[in-house]
Formats: C-alpha cells, sequence, structure tokens
C-alpha cells in the first residue's frame, strides 16, 4: 500500500479477544476498512457481532488486541496507549444520552469546551448557538432531568458536534427513541454531517437506519465475528423520507437482510 | 395547595400537643413524683430557668467544640481514606476487613480507656465523637467514589478531561450526594459520643451537667439539658441538610424535598 494514504480513517487488521486461554472469546477478527473524508458508513449486525466493540477501539476505549487504527495519518493506540493527539479530532455519542445533572443543559454541551480551556463567554456564545440548531432553544438553563428522551440526546448531539471534529462515532444514539423522533434526528444527524464533512461511523442494528443514512453498510456475523461483506447505498444525496418508499430502497433492505443471515 | 401545606404544619403540631397533654394528665392522674417523671410545664420553667444562667451556655459551647471538632475530623479522614480506597484496589483489600473489625467493636465502651489515654479534659472527648463518626462518612465516600458509572467515564476520556477536571467535574459531584447522608449520620454520632465522653469523666460539657442534675435528683434540671441537647443537636444536623441542599440541588433527595415544601 501506498505511504501517502489519503483515507480520513483506516482499520487494519483489527482483532479483539477477551480473556485468555480456554476461556477466550473472539469479538471481532481482522477488520480492516478505509474510509475518506466525509464518508458515512454503518456497522450493521446482530448483537453480540462485536460492532460496539470495534466502535470503541476506533474512538480509542477499548485497546485491540492486534491491528491498527488510523485517524489522519495518527495511530489511536501507539504503543498500547491511547493517543490523545489521534482521537483529539474524534468526537463518540453513546447509547444513553450521557448528560451530567449537575450542569444545565447548555452547560453540558458547552464541557468539552470548558475541558479545552475555552473561555466562558465564547463557550456559552458556542453552546447557545448549537442549541438553537437542534432544537434546544429556550431549555439552555434547564436540568437535563426535565428533558425528554429525545431533546436529552439532541443534547447529547450537541455536545459531540460544539468541538467542530473531524470523526463522529455513533453507538446507536438513537436505539431508545420512539420511530417518529428517530427519523427527525436522523434527518438532522445527515444534514449536519454533509455540511461539516465529518466522517461518521454509526453502529447500528436497524437495517433501515443503516440502508438510509450511509454510503456504505459494512455487514458483521458473529460466532466467530467478523466483517462479511461491505455494500455500497447508491443513492442521491440529499436524501429525504420518501426514499425509503422506494422500489430500489426496498430491494437494498432485501440485499441487506439476506447478507446478515447469510452470515450465519 | 394552601390547604395542604397547613395540614403538613397542623399536623404534626397537633401530635406534639397531643403527646404533652397525655403525658400531663398521667402525671396528675398517677400521681407520679416530680423527682422521677416531672410535666412538660415543670420542664419548660427548668428550661427557661437553665438557658438564662449565663454558665450554662460555657457547658453548652464546651459540647459543641467537641462534637463539631470530633465530626470534622471524622469527615477529612472519612472522605479522605474512602476516597483511597475507592481509587486503589490494593488500598481497600490492605485496610478495609481491618476498619470493618475495628467498627464492629461497640466504640461507646472503649469511652473510658480514651479518657484514661487522653485525660479529662476536651481532647478524649473530641477522640470519642470522632470515632463514632468516622465510619458513616467512611463507608459512604467508598461506595460513593466507586459509583461514577463506566459510561461516564468513556464521556470524559472521550473530551480529553485530565485527571483533575476528572475529579472534580466527575467523581467529585457524583459522590457529593452520597457523602452528604453520609455526613448527616454522622453528625448526629458525634454529638452522642461528646456526651456519653462527657458522662464519664471530666467537669465541663452538657454531659457533665446532665449527670450533675441527676446526683442532685434535679429531674426537671436534666429533662431541661435533655431539651438544650436536643436543640443544638437539631441545629447541627439542619446545617449538614442544608449544605447538602446547596451543594447538590439537582439530587432527587434535594429536589424531592423543594417539590414537598
Amino acid at each position: 500500500m501506498n505511504i501517502e494514504n489519503t483515507a480520513d480513517i483506516r482499520i487494519v487488521g483489527i482483532g479483539k479477544t477477551f480473556g485468555q486461554g480456554e476461556n477466550a472469546v473472539r469479538a471481532i477478527g481482522d477488520a480492516t476498512l478505509d474510509m475518506q473524508r466525509g464518508d458515512f458508513i454503518s456497522l450493521l449486525g446482530p448483537s453480540g457481532c462485536g460492532k460496539t466493540t470495534l466502535l470503541r477501539i476506533i474512538a480509542g476505549l477499548e485497546q485491540p488486541s492486534e491491528g491498527e487504527v488510523i485517524v489522519r495519518n495518527r495511530s489511536v493506540w501507539e504503543g498500547g496507549k491511547r493517543s490523545s493527539e489521534a482521537t483529539r479530532p474524534v468526537s463518540m455519542m453513546f447509547q444513553e444520552a450521557r448528560l451530567f445533572p449537575w450542569f444545565s443543559v447548555a452547560e453540558n454541551v458547552a464541557l468539552p469546551l470548558r475541558l479545552r480551556g475555552v473561555k466562558r463567554v465564547e463557550r456559552e456564545e458556542r453552546a447557545h448557538a448549537l442549541c438553537e440548531t437542534v432544537g434546544l432553544k429556550g431549555f439552555e438553563k434547564a436540568r437535563p432531568s426535565a428533558l425528554s428522551g429525545g431533546m436529552r440526546q439532541r443534547a447529547s448531539l450537541a455536545r459531540a458536534l460544539i468541538t467542530e471534529p473531524q470523526v463522529l462515532l455513533l453507538d446507536e444514539p438513537f436505539g431508545a427513541l420512539d420511530a417518529m423522533t428517530r427519523d427527525t434526528l436522523n434527518m438532522e444527524l445527515m444534514s449536519v454531517c454533509a455540511k461539516a464533512q465529518v466522517t461518521t461511523i454509526l453502529v447500528t442494528h436497524s437495517i433501515t437506519e443503516a440502508a438510509f443514512l450511509s454510503d456504505r453498510v459494512v455487514v458483521l456475523a458473529s460466532r466467530p465475528a467478523r466483517i462479511t461483506e461491505v455494500i455500497e447505498m447508491p443513492f442521491e444525496r440529499p436524501r429525504t423520507l420518501d426514499l425509503q418508499r422506494k422500489p430500489e430502497f426496498q430491494d437494498m433492505l432485501v440485499r441487506l437482510r439476506a447478507s446478515l443471515t447469510g452470515g450465519h | 395547595m394552601g390547604t395542604d401545606r397547613f395540614i403538613r404544619i397542623a399536623l404534626p403540631t397537633a401530635t406534639v400537643f397531643a403527646f404533652l397533654i397525655a403525658w400531663t394528665v398521667y402525671v396528675h392522674t398517677a400521681e407520679v413524683s416530680a423527682f422521677i417523671l416531672p410535666t412538660p410545664m415543670q420542664i419548660v420553667s427548668a428550661f427557661i430557668g437553665l438557658v438564662s444562667d449565663p454558665d450554662i451556655w460555657g457547658h453548652a459551647l464546651v459540647t459543641v467544640i467537641e462534637a463539631v471538632s470530633g465530626f470534622v475530623i471524622a469527615v477529612v479522614l472519612g472522605i479522605s481514606l474512602g476516597m483511597a480506597m475507592a481509587r486503589v484496589q490494593m488500598l481497600e483489600w490492605a485496610f478495609k476487613p481491618f476498619i470493618v473489625c475495628l467498627q464492629l467493636i461497640p466504640k461507646i465502651a472503649l469511652a473510658p480507656l480514651f479518657i484514661l489515654w487522653f485525660g479529662f479534659g476536651l481532647e478524649s472527648k473530641i477522640v470519642i465523637a470522632a470515632a463514632l463518626a468516622f465510619f458513616p462518612v467512611f463507608s459512604n465516600a467508598l461506595v460513593a467514589f466507586r459509583s461514577v458509572e463506566p459510561g461516564d467515564r468513556d464521556v470524559f476520556t472521550m473530551l480529553q478531561a485530565n485527571p483533575v477536571q476528572r475529579f472534580t467535574m466527575l467523581d467529585l459531584p457524583t459522590a457529593l450526594p452520597v457523602v452528604l447522608a453520609g455526613m448527616e449520620v454522622a453528625v448526629v454520632m458525634s454529638m452522642i459520643g461528646a456526651i456519653v465522653g462527657e458522662f464519664i469523666g471530666g467537669n465541663e460539657g452538657l454531659g457533665y451537667l446532665a449527670v450533675a442534675m441527676l446526683q442532685e435528683l434535679q429531674v426537671p434540671g436534666l429533662f431541661a439539658v435533655i431539651v438544650l441537647l436536643t436543640l443544638i443537636g437539631l441545629t447541627l444536623y439542619t446545617l449538614i441538610a442544608q449544605l447538602r441542599g446547596w451543594l447538590t440541588p439537582w439530587h432527587a433527595s434535594v429536589a424531592g424535598k423543594s417539590r414537598d415544601g
């Protein structure tokens, strides 16, 4: 492979084994993937296929047993230690909103800037602007406990975006929400990612969500955990919810489902 | 809402008055001697006599100093040891069984020993108060600093927080509600410790005064001392409860209270 790789994220031969000897469990094996700037890919698979583990390895939250993750030509794991340089442009959203009850909504959104030493006035200004973008205007001073599930995830999204990340990692962030809220938030997510050219990896077990949002869907299988197929989603952007009713989209869902079940 | 609030105040007041009236009626009908059980009115007049004597405030101050000093020592030791053991597994393995064994000793029974070691002055009472107040703070701090969720830690890892930021913005606010609940128990324990210490030895403090009253068979005076001790205990407890509301306004225990009241 050429040294001057233009890929934004490179996942090279990632493997992860939990435990040792007879009790060893293979969580993910030999995952390799290149992503260009602004790519939106989904990791799609049944529960227990190691998709969250793979995402956590990319985020630097879990150490791989073998292989390498390279973000913008920097290795996330250098000599067995998480590189804060490599992960600085990376933001992550989790299944739960993970807002802190001792901070107001705006303070939660501004937290990443506070930790980076940005002055109060500037971070408040940016947090308020971003609250407006994600539809939380008027709730800046509220406590997170006063928000609904969907609004909490909006705040969590705003917190992930406030550092203007180049890479966004999403671990089923809208999985617990109702279908309507989920659609709305997915549309907003897509427009934000497209506008800012953010390279995005979404973990999901929803075939529709994966097909609708992604440029490519990475299908994973379990036992042994591995990537079975990478499928292009050839739909034009910008996409609207109407796309989901079109025959070619429905055909794609059938194809993805076949790939998922064929992996067993 | 207005009637709700009225009932919330009227009901407990009525209970207290019913109790006091029953008490008075019992003393009069059963003709109990005032040396055994004075009436509430006798206690009130003894209490007024007690608090108008300037010497009493010296005794009260001694007891407060002992209880508060013991409490502060217990809080500092309890939080630092609890926090250290929550962070370093080896420390917990090494010391926790030892500390739990110490806790199982009835510490009140050790009080005479503390008097022997630390003398009849304030020091021995402070040590007893601290010994009684330590464990609730320690055990709550150990649980509290360990209860930070891994998912919350992940957020701070992703945000590249340094150790100081982690402590002040994640560990400390997570732990505070539970630590403060331990402190509410501890402040009451430290009061008990100070009084027991004064029972056993020395010539100052409200605990000493209670024993002196009993020896002179001034039973209404003894009750008056108990009332004063109760009021001091209540004040200290309320201060810590206020502190909790002030430091952790987001917590359910506090939020629930403000909704009620």
